[in-house]
Order: C-alpha cells, then structure tokens, then sequence
C-alpha cells in the first residue's frame, strides 16, 4: 500500500490524468498511423505523378503515369478486367457457400465442432504457399482432378492451368474452397438470433423456407454486407494464388491487377507508375464499398430502426 | 394408431434423417480435407507412385525418404535454418502485436479522454484500407533505412497494433464490469496498474487469439519475404518453399514432404487453441 501511494505522489498526478493516459495507451497505434500508414499514403500519392526508379530521385511528371495507364498499357486492362471477373464470380458463390454451410451446421449437435474445424482449416492455410504448390500439382494434366474424372468416365485430359478458358476458374476454385472464416462470421451471428423468433413462427404456421427468407435472411443482411465489403478488399489484392500456380498465365487470363502492380514496380522498377496502379485500386476500392453501402439502405435490414 | 406408435415413427425418422445428416457432412469434410490428405499421403509415397497412384490416399510403397533429403534444403541450408528464421519472425511479430493491441484496446476502451471517438474512427477506417497502396511507399521508406535484406520490415510494423486486432480486444475488454477498474482506483491504483493488474489477466483469450492469429499470418506471410528477403540464408518456410520447389522442380515427393512440414505448426496451433480462434474470427463481423 505505501509503495502504492508513493508511486502516485510522483508520477500520478500527471501521467494519470485521464487525458494523459488515454494517449499513453494509444501510442503505438498513433505513431503506427503515421509512420507506417500516413506518410506511406501520401507518399504513394505524390509518387503516382512522378517517374521514379528507386535508384534516382523520382521526377514529377503530372499525369504521364494515368495516361499510359489508361491509353497505353493492354495489361493493364486485362489485369484489371482479369480481377474484376475474379471478383465478381467468387464473392457471391463462396459468400452463398458459406451462407447455406453455416445454416446446416447451426443445427446444433455434439460433432458440429469437427466439422467446423474440417471446414475452417482450408482457410487457414489456403494462402500459404504451400497449398498454392500443392493447388498446382491437383490440377496439372496428370493430376488427381483428371484422374478422378477418369474414373467417373468424364473428359479427363483438360489441362485446368494451361488452358485460358479454365485457369481462372481453377483459382477460384481454390477461393472458394476457403469459404472457412465467412462461414465462422454466419454462425456466429446465426446463433445470435433469438429462438424465440423462430418459435413465434412455427406457432403462426410458418414452414422451415419461409422462416428461412422472413427470419434468418432478414436479420443476417447486416453480416453479409460485412462479409461482402471485407471479399470486395481481399478480392482486389489477391496476389500470391496467380503469382505462385499460374504466374498470369496462360495468355494473361489469371493476370491479377496486384501481380501486374508487382511486376511493374519491382521488376521493373516503375514505382512511380506501381503507386499510380495502387491509387488507382484504392478509388475502385472506394467507389464499390461506396456502391454497396448505398445499396444496403434497400436491402440490409437493422433491428433497431425497427422497419 | 397408438400415440406410442406415433411417437415411435417421429423418433425413428428423426434417427433416419440424423443418420443422414451425419453421412452427408462427414462425406463434405472429407472432401475439404482431401486436398490436405492427399498431400500428406503423397508426401509418403515414392516419386514413381505420386502420380501414377495419384487417387489412392495409402500410399503402396511407404518411405520418408523425402522429408530426409528435402530437409537439406537448398544452397547448403537446411530446412532448419528456415524454421528457425520463421519462428524467430512469427514469435516477435506475435508478441508485438498482442502487447501493442492490448494497449491501444485498453486505452480506447476505458479511458474517457479529449478525442477519443477520434482515433477510433480513424482505427476503423485502418481497418478498410488495402494494404497493397502502401506497399510500394513502405518498401521506399525501408529502404532508405536500410531495411531491406533484413527481419526488421516484416517485424517492426507489427508493433504497433493494427485495427482488427484492437478491435478484438475492446470486445472482450467492454464484457468486463467497470466496476472492476474504479474499485481498484479507488484503492490506488493508476491507470497502468488498472491495466496490468486488474484487466491483462482477465482478458488472456483474447490476447491468446490475437497471438496465434498474428503468428499464423506471420508464418504463412510470402509477400513480405518476397519483397525484403534477399540471402538464403535469411529466407522463412514459405519463401523457401518456393524457392526449394523452383530449384527441384522434379522431386514432387520433396516439395510435398516440405510442403506438409510447413503446415505442421500453423495446424498444431489451430488444433490447441480452436476455441480462441473461432471466437475471434466471429467477433470480426459482430461489431459492437
């Protein structure tokens, strides 16, 4: 106790204010914010209008970067479009996966744990560079996917990488296939619903379909938005699938806008013309979060505002 | 009909229907594990075997000869060498994390002070920002410090705190009665000592899925390694990985045993702390 107050009299009266305090704690995240998120942000922006190879000082050049980007670069294009299909194919099928997993598995019993884990483990390692050297091997034309068409007498000799009509869907593939932590977030949030609701519907004759889109649908809108922005930004970045199986290849089909960033800013050392490409993701970034935030007034639905 | 009849028909369809229910999971987990098995399965099998048995997960003549000679790695360093890297990367980054998030959770948390709903929307908006805009400015700025080549990129950001991580923590930490805090106050003690005595060991699971988490992503981290790793010698398991597999493009059998070898921690730790991870994967989408 004496220790106690001593060490009050010195440095409590200042230190332990309250609004000294809260910045005492917060430290690490402001000097974080500013060193490795401000300065870098504002950086990349003014890099963005300038010709800057690592080795000379960058050189301001207005908007030659945007415009060879947007007038000059094929790839940059396909990279873009590449992107755009990846996203827009693999949200909606890997968010509905998640979706109807997490309601069957809501289904409480005493193994539901198993097969949660069995479910969420490909998550958890299917970004590791590993799975992505095993991805490649599953695939290749002798692989186990072939083989096993084979054994069901199906076409057995598409070769999944190599051929620019199925490459990228082979990486969606391996997208989906980690619908794990989605489907964590669904769960969570499907116990959340009081079960008095759905004893409220059974009692007014309501079959399991019908609770299904008047209850449970309902109420889970605010998740998916949640998990739709969160696809949207993983979605725009993904990069070490189409860097490490098909390296964009073939004919550019799995080209991503983030291994065409690469290639450009640490290949070729065009950083300026890399941050160009970065700020330019970061609006379409913005614009579709924009874009579905404006939409969630007509389609998410919060208890509270009580509609 | 007997009501005893009845009932016995509902529970014999009920049974039926769990019957399968149970059959119809247990045949999808194991089609989500099967990419996994059969890694593992061919990382047993001969190299003449992996592909021509390629549908069988027993491997017919079993050998470990590939985790021996794939452990020796590459450009006279072992596999060992690379985990000691990786672990050395992933445990600082860990415990940087957790200690950092845990203060900036608790700051935010509990202490009412002058613009704090400030920097807690300015934590939520970390949080939407693609990492990929910094990633060309932070590698400038590494390298005019004299970074590059070393752990210090891959390790110094994780410092201070990150927005899901505090996040996180808050959760946990709002569940705790604020009575705790002023009781101790009012005996005493600082903030500082609210914190380390009264709220650290009230809030260890979320602290633990903080650390697992940060140390899974440290672990499996391949851009990072890609950008600032330069000597072998320096190289993690997932660099390394590549590199091995470029380096010995043939020897399927070894690129697998390393493969399945670099799983091991990442699933070991899941297995031990399932709970604390789920727990924290679904706090992401339940915001307060």
């Amino acid at each position: 106790m004496k220790k106690n107050s001593s060490l009050k009299h010195k440095c409590g009266t200042l230190l332990n204010q309250d609004n000294v305090a809260g910045y005492v704690f917060i430290l690490p995240f402001i000097i974080g914010l500013i060193v490795f998120t401000a300065i870098p942000f504002v950086t990349s922006l003014y890099l963005a209008f300038t010709d800057y190879n690592v080795l000379s000082a960058p050189k301001w050049i207005g908007l030659d970067n945007f415009k060879k980007m947007f007038f000059e670069d094929k790839l940059f294009w396909t990279s873009f479009t590449v992107t755009f299909k990846f996203a827009i194919i693999q949200i909606p099928i890997k968010l509905t996966v998640a979706l109807l997993v997490a309601m069957v598995l809501a289904r409480a019993t005493r193994v539901t744990s198993f097969y949660r884990a069995a479910f969420y483990i490909p998550s958890l390692m299917g970004g590791s560079v590993a799975i992505a050297l095993l991805w490649k091997q599953l695939f290749s034309p002798k692989g186990v996917i072939n083989q096993v068409l084979g054994f069901f007498n199906l076409p057995n000799d598409t070769a999944w990488l190599g051929d620019p009509k199925t490459a990228l869907g082979t990486l969606i593939a391996l997208g989906v296939w980690q619908f794990g932590s989605s489907m964590l977030i669904f769960l969570a949030a499907i116990k959340n619903i009081p079960t008095s609701y759905h004893e409220a519907a059974i009692v007014d004759g309501a079959g399991p379909v019908r609770r299904f889109f008047s209850i449970t649908l309902p109420l889970l809108t605010p998740i998916i938005f949640f998990n739709l922005i969160n696809q949207m930004i993983g979605a725009f970045q993904a990069f070490n699938s189409s860097y490490l199986i098909t390296q964009g290849k073939p004919l550019n089909t799995t080209l991503y806008y983030g291994v065409h960033l690469y290639n450009k800013a640490f290949n070729q050392f065009e950083m300026g013309y890399g941050s160009a490409m970065a700020w330019f993701m970061l609006l379409i970034i913005a614009f579709f979060t924009a874009l579905v935030f404006r939409s969630s007034s007509t389609w998410v639905y919060y208890e509270s505002e009580g509609k | 009909m007997t009501i005893k009849n009845i009932t016995n028909s509902v529970s014999a369809q009920r049974r039926v229907s769990t019957l399968i229910y149970h059959a119809l999971m247990i045949l999808v987990s194991f089609l989500m594990l099967y990419p996994v098995l059969w890694l593992v399965a061919s990382s047993f099998k001969l190299n003449g075997d992996i592909f021509t048995t390629a549908t069988s997960l027993i491997p017919k003549n079993f050998t470990i000869e590939h985790y021996i000679n794939g452990w020796k790695g590459f450009g006279g360093y072992t596999f060992t060498v690379f985990f000691k890297n990786s672990l050395f990367v992933a445990i600082l980054s860990a415990a940087g994390m957790t200690l950092s998030s845990a203060l900036v959770a608790f700051g935010l948390a509990r202490i009412r002070f002058k613009g704090r709903n400030f920097w807690f929307v300015l934590m939520v908006i970390t949080m939407m920002l693609p990492g990929q805009v910094m990633m060309i400015p932070r590698f400038v700025l590494f390298n005019n410090m004299g970074w590059v080549g070393t752990y210090l990129p891959m390790i110094v950001p994780f410092f201070f705190a990150s927005g899901f991580n505090i996040f996180l923590i808050m959760q946990f930490i709002r569940g705790i009665p604020r009575d705790m805090d002023e009781a101790a106050k009012i005996d005493g003690c600082s903030w500082y000592g609210v914190f380390f005595r009264i709220i650290v060991p009230m809030i260890v699971p979320s602290l633990v899925t903080v650390g697992v988490l940060t140390f899974m992503g440290s672990w499996e981290d391949f851009m990072g390694a890609l950008l600032y790793l330069n000597k072998p010698a320096t190289y993690t398991v997932a660099y390394a990985l590549k590199m091995f597999n470029d380096s010995s493009m043939s020897d399927y059998g070894a690129t697998f045993a390393m493969s399945a070898a670099s799983l091991v921690p990442v699933l070991t730790l899941f297995f031990f702390f399932q709970k604390n991870l789920v727990e924290g994967i679904s706090v992401q989408g339940l915001k307060g």
